[in-house]
């Protein structure tokens, strides 16, 4: 039976902890109350998108989306829009040019620009009902290529529609298809690349999540072109909700027939497991993450020989990422030439970004493959907060670079990116405003790699290390001339020695900081400025002794006990007792404590 | 025919088989591409990074240790950024090295040192990131200091891998990652069997055998001390090679003019007690095969061996020869036979022995090891530590006068000085076998079938009318496949195919040690193995029921083989062993203990 409103809540990372959850039961009980049951069905979905709206409730047929959502605003809801047919005003979206209302979800900027082909169904469908995805079309792919296609024509069309790896590197898809069809071996694989682990990105997190069938339809027809009959989806552990919808859509997938045995009748048998890793970033590694199923050591080994050829018990195995698979049906469906007609030369379909920082709307979008950075962060993510201007932004994480203002019409493909040093990664967008240090940035991730690298090439392991010192030293004023070359000098070699992806790509936040940014190196070392006053080596309280009203609030708030003075005299601090902690700056009520950085001239 | 390919190394061209790598090419093309992690026994793991190669048809590096060569490739081994990259590596391997090179023990062997040399890297042309890390001292073999671990890999690797082992894995990661044993116990308390294949394949001085020297010294300067010396037959096969002499030399003469000078007050020869262990254990075999008892014999001369059964194949304990290894037979009759013949105090005697072998240190100190009612065997110096003591005592090792030991304790036949090689206990066994079961010498004492480097070797017999089928193994990856193999059989059938079995734990037999020079390779060992063989061939008696010197102790003091007073001092039991921790759980058999009970009745 048809209902007259259906209730979709997002329950996507970002508003499942923003407290989605106590509303859905809250609306359950208010709809109870309001014996409104046979009338809305409320559906929990993946991510909608706009994480900075959350927790979000989208109103269907009406298309009405409602942001910021508490648990107190339900009864409202419930009585004023589900009974009386008036929409709360006060929590629709306002445009923030123009103040107006904006009612229909998909008339909001955010969504206008994006093309949704892998997230469809997310934030649309119950991620955890196999029948929402057959509505809209599931699994149709996988019987179409299964019983009217060969092999080869599934190929064709993957070849047709210019599909790129989008776990980063861009590698043709139909390539390492071939390759593994290609190989000799008696038993093959095809597995799944959900390792996502990138500081800030959660794209694979939200498809698998939102929409999990559609990756299990993806492999499936992957391992029907390369003679896989078994297939493994590597996820982290930390992605528990992922795991468990996962499990389920396989069992659901299973029990109704479109995985397992004689698929569709077509003779091919194909099984999926979830293998769960612990965690290491380098397990997204291709060798490493074979290695993690096999149950040793996440380590990476040496290429060739390549997994197409010798992978998951050496055996040909197919390994893409999450959102490679999840185009995969649509490409079927629509066909190959449907999905090259979206995007550039080079880059053909869309590309799924989180974005994050210093951004008005946080959240996840899907735009067409060229789409300029301009677009992407002002027109979808609608620039930064007020009082901010976006300086840089930071594309493929810890291993992609920044990209600075001057080059934010680039439209984003493999190949522009890669130029301009930065790289398409996984698609992690973290916009950068003025108040950010690029230098202390470029040690936070390199922390994060320095951290995350598996320790086995000295390159690695002890460069990066090397590295991180230096930037350490740079941020605490210890920086000297001479210095950024040595970063450079070092960040190449390693560059070229290390064994894998991800020692190989490590430096990148360091290089393309110094080259877009030099300055802000030279003023950390040779001023001993952090002109974004973020590195707290570098900065320097003082009072203004006209400006003090010698209330004692700040000596008060002083952990260390640098400020001398007493009520009717002036306050000062004890400069090389000062820990920079803040806290006198934040209490001042008269604005006297000043903060300063860089030598005094 | 394999395929072959053709390619160029620094314009010059080389021909090699499909498959080679670029390193072995270069090699071909006279050059030595440097390299730290890689061994040529081993698997490359690929780690450090120093062999990359640029290539002059195409951009990018690639490690030469694990990359084949391709047809018409243009490689280049040589340029302006590969030294730079080269020594880089080189410079961030010293930064995270505790860099002691006088005191090291693989000053003059380390490879690290080498390189480091040839390059022209200064020792901290970058700052040191090493961190304190604490010495692993709780093996009585075996000691790690991990602050001079580089993370090569290779003692992982052939733990792991070659002996299957098991002791040690690399754990943590990034900049933390290291090697350490399971729950981090130390060495003392692992699997570990003492075989130090993992010192020989070490790089750097981070592996050593746990030092005896000093108290050798003080025992030898102590004139209250009656100090006697006996050395395994390996050791006379490698000590010329470390004096400028060619590998496989034998350099029996100046061995014991060597151990006169340095003090010690008799000198022995284990190569006697090896013909008293083809004795014993010949007698064992022969009176199983007649008995049609507990077969296959298994040899018992190889300490890791032992231990490696005690921990992964306790079930074959009562297969495995009561009789001791000729090390501790020695060592019994020093401070019983010996003490009484020359009228001394056992308590007053210091047995010293002489060994290519890091498992004898833990050999002597098994509790059941003291049958003389003293340690029977109180230190143990390694291959490495007699060197150091030669070099420290200021000899002229090439130039040394010959000299005689104590002939009662020290004649020997052919068939022991090949106890140092992979088969020759069996082939000194099935000579003396042979006699005993026919009253005459076999036509011709080579069994060829069980001599070289092969991982596995088999060999049937005809004697006395009857066909008897043995085998080989060394390296206990290898030994895993015939135990496998009779395990099975055993289980299957309650018999097994072979009659007798020799293992040795390490990769060629004793000639290649744990307790030999740095890098002994399997190369190297071969040689080695070669010269004791023509040794065999050059001596007068080769087959140990014909030495004089046994036969003489026999009717002066044991009586017969295998008679009571033979059983109490020369024969021993096992013990099932925690695999986990390699601690003694159990007494596995009791063989022995039965037969001595026997002889009481």
């Amino acid at each position: 039976m048809a209902q007259r409103l259906n209730v979709l809540v997002c329950s996507g990372a970002s508003c499942l902890s923003s407290g989605s959850i106590e509303i859905k039961k809250k609306m359950l009980e208010e709809i109870k109350k309001a014996g409104l049951e046979d009338e809305i069905r409320i559906i929990e979905t993946g991510c909608m998108g706009p994480c900075e709206l959350g927790p979000v409730i989208l109103v269907y047929p009406d298309e009405i989306l409602y942001k910021k959502v508490k648990k107190k605003d339900v009864e409202e809801i419930v009585e004023n829009h589900f009974l009386k047919g008036r929409p709360v005003e006060r929590l629709l979206y306002k445009s923030p040019e123009t103040e107006k209302l904006i009612k229909k979800h998909e008339e909001i900027d955010y969504f206008k620009k994006q093309k949704k082909i892998v997230l469809r169904n997310c934030g649309m469908i119950d991620p955890e009902s196999l029948e929402e995805y057959v509505a809209l079309d599931g699994y149709e792919a996988l019987g179409k290529a299964l019983t009217e296609m060969s092999r080869d024509e599934v190929l064709k069309e993957i070849e047709t529609s210019g599909l790129r790896g989008r776990g980063g590197a861009g590698f043709p898809t139909h390539l390492k298809w071939k390759f593994t069809k290609d190989a000799e071996g008696d038993q093959k694989f095809v597995v799944c690349n959900a390792d996502e682990g990138d500081p800030g990105a959660f794209m694979d997190r939200s498809v698998v999540e939102g929409d999990p069938h559609t990756v299990l339809e993806g492999m499936a027809i992957a391992g029907y072109v390369v003679g896989a009959s078994k297939g493994y989806i590597y996820v982290r552990a930390e992605y528990p909700l992922a795991i468990e919808r996962l499990r389920k859509a396989i069992k659901d997938a299973k029990e109704y027939g479109f995985l397992g045995e004689n698929i569709f009748d077509s003779g091919f048998d194909f099984d999926l497991e979830v293998r769960i890793g612990a965690g290491a970033f380098v397990c997204g590694e291709e060798t490493a993450l074979i290695h993690s199923i096999e149950g040793k050591r996440g380590t990476p080994r040496p290429r060739p020989p390549y997994p197409s050829i010798s992978g998951l018990w050496e055996k040909p195995t197919n390994l893409n990422n999450v959102e490679t698979y999840a185009n995969v049906r649509h490409i079927i469906l629509k066909g190959g030439d449907w999905f090259a007609s979206i995007g550039t030369e080079s880059s053909k379909g869309t590309k799924v970004f989180a974005l994050s920082g210093d951004i008005q709307n946080t959240g996840l979008a899907e735009v067409p493959m060229g789409t300029t950075i301009n677009e992407l962060i002002y027109d979808i993510g609608g620039g930064a907060p007020e009082g901010k201007e976006i300086k840089a932004v930071q594309l493929g994480g810890p291993s992609g670079g920044c990209i600075t203002k001057e080059y934010f019409d680039t439209p984003i493909d493999y190949e522009s990116l890669t130029e301009l040093g930065a790289m398409m990664g996984s698609g992690g967008v973290i916009a950068m405003s003025q108040d950010t240090c690029m230098v202390n940035t470029a040690k936070f991730f390199l922390d994060f790699n320095t951290f995350e690298s598996c320790g086995k090439c000295t390159p690695c392991r002890v460069g990066l290390k090397q590295m991180y010192k230096m930037l350490d030293k740079i941020t605490k004023g210890e920086g000297e001339k001479g210095d950024i070359d040595k970063l450079v000098e070092l960040g190449e070699s390693i560059k070229k020695t290390a064994l894998c992806g991800l020692g190989q790509t490590a430096p990148n936040p360091v290089l393309s900081t110094i080259k877009y940014f030099r300055n802000e190196y030279r003023q950390h070392i040779e001023n001993k400025k952090c002109s974004a006053m973020v590195c707290t080596d570098l900065l320097t309280y003082t009072i203004d002794p006209d400006k003090c009203k010698a209330c004692t609030l700040c000596a008060q708030n002083c952990p260390v006990d640098c400020i001398d003075g007493e009520r009717g005299v002036v306050h000062e601090i004890r400069e090389d007792e000062c820990i920079k902690c803040g806290n006198c700056y934040d209490v001042c009520p008269f604005d006297a404590v000043i903060k300063t950085t860089g030598e005094l001239e | 025919m394999s395929e072959k390919i053709k390619l160029k190394i620094d314009g010059y061209e080389v021909e090699v088989e499909k498959g080679a790598t670029i390193l072995e090419a270069a090699k071909k093309a006279g050059v030595n591409i440097p390299t730290l992690c890689y061994h040529e026994d081993l698997d490359p793991s690929a780690a450090c990074g120093i062999c990359v190669v640029e290539f002059e048809n195409k951009g990018g590096y690639q490690r030469s240790c694990c990359t084949p060569a391709e047809e018409g490739m243009e490689v280049i081994t040589n340029s302006k950024t590969l030294r730079k990259r080269r020594k880089m590596i080189v410079e961030l391997t010293l930064s995270n090295h505790h860099v002691d090179c006088p005191s090291c023990a693989a000053d003059g062997k380390c490879e690290l040192q080498e390189l480091a040399n040839h390059f022209g890297v200064e020792t901290e042309a970058m700052p040191s990131v090493l961190e304190d890390k604490e010495k692993d001292k709780s093996s009585v073999a075996i000691e790690r200091d991990p602050e001079k671990c580089i993370l090569c890999g290779r003692c992982v690797e052939v733990c792991e891998n070659i002996q299957t082992v098991n002791a040690i894995e690399i754990t943590d990661r990034g900049f933390e990652a290291n090697i350490d044993t399971p729950f981090g116990y130390g060495i003392g308390e692992s699997p570990c069997i003492n075989c130090g294949q993992c010192i020989v394949y070490c790089p750097t001085g981070a592996l050593k055998e746990v030092d005896h020297l000093e108290k050798v010294w003080d025992a030898i300067l102590d004139e209250n001390k009656h100090v006697v010396v006996q050395e395994a037959p390996a050791i006379r096969a490698t000590l010329g090679e470390e004096f400028g002499m060619e590998i496989g030399n034998v350099t029996v003469g100046k061995m014991y003019a060597a151990l006169k000078r340095i003090g010690f007050d008799a000198i022995f020869d284990t190569n006697f007690s090896a013909d008293l262990t083809i004795m014993e254990e010949g007698t064992e075999v022969v009176g199983r095969i007649k008995e049609g008892k507990d077969l296959p014999v298994i040899t018992s001369c190889s300490p890791g061996w032992i231990k490696f059964m005690e921990e992964y194949y306790p079930e074959l304990a009562k297969n495995v020869s009561t009789a001791k290894s000729p090390q501790q037979m020695m060592g019994v009759l020093t401070k019983t036979y010996y003490a009484e013949k020359e009228g001394l105090d056992p308590k007053d005697i210091v047995s010293v022995s002489i060994m290519p072998c890091t498992a004898k240190k833990f050999e002597a100190q098994r509790p059941e090891m003291s049958d003389s009612g003293y340690q029977d065997v109180d230190y143990v110096l390694t291959t490495r530590e007699f060197v150091r003591m030669i070099k420290e005592a200021r000899l002229d090792f090439k130039n040394l006068e010959p000299q005689e030991p104590y002939h009662a304790l020290a004649d020997y036949t052919g068939a022991a000085t090949i106890f140092g090689a992979t088969g020759g206990v069996m082939e000194a066994a099935i000579r003396s076998a042979y006699y005993l079961l026919t009253d005459e010498d076999m036509d011709s004492l080579d069994v060829t079938p069980v001599r070289g480097m092969e991982g596995v070797k088999e060999a049937e017999l005809e004697i006395a009318g009857s066909k008897l089928k043995v085998a080989v193994a060394h390296g206990l990856g290898n030994a895993r496949k015939i135990l496998d193999k009779v395990k099975k059989q055993l289980e299957e059938n309650g018999e097994s195919e072979y009659a007798f079995v020799e293992i040795m734990a390490c990769p060629g037999g004793c000639v290649g040690g744990g307790g030999q020079p740095y890098h002994s390779s399997i190369a190297m060992r071969a040689r080695r193995g070669e010269g004791l063989y023509k040794e065999d061939s050059e001596l007068p008696e080769r087959a140990s029921h014909h030495n004089q010197a046994i036969l003489n102790l026999y009717e002066d003091f044991l009586g017969e083989p295998g008679s009571e007073k033979a059983h109490h001092l020369l024969h021993t039991n096992y013990f099932k062993r925690s695999v986990l921790t390699g601690k003694s759980i159990a007494k596995a058999t009791g063989a022995h203990e039965k037969h001595l009970e026997k002889a009481a009745e």
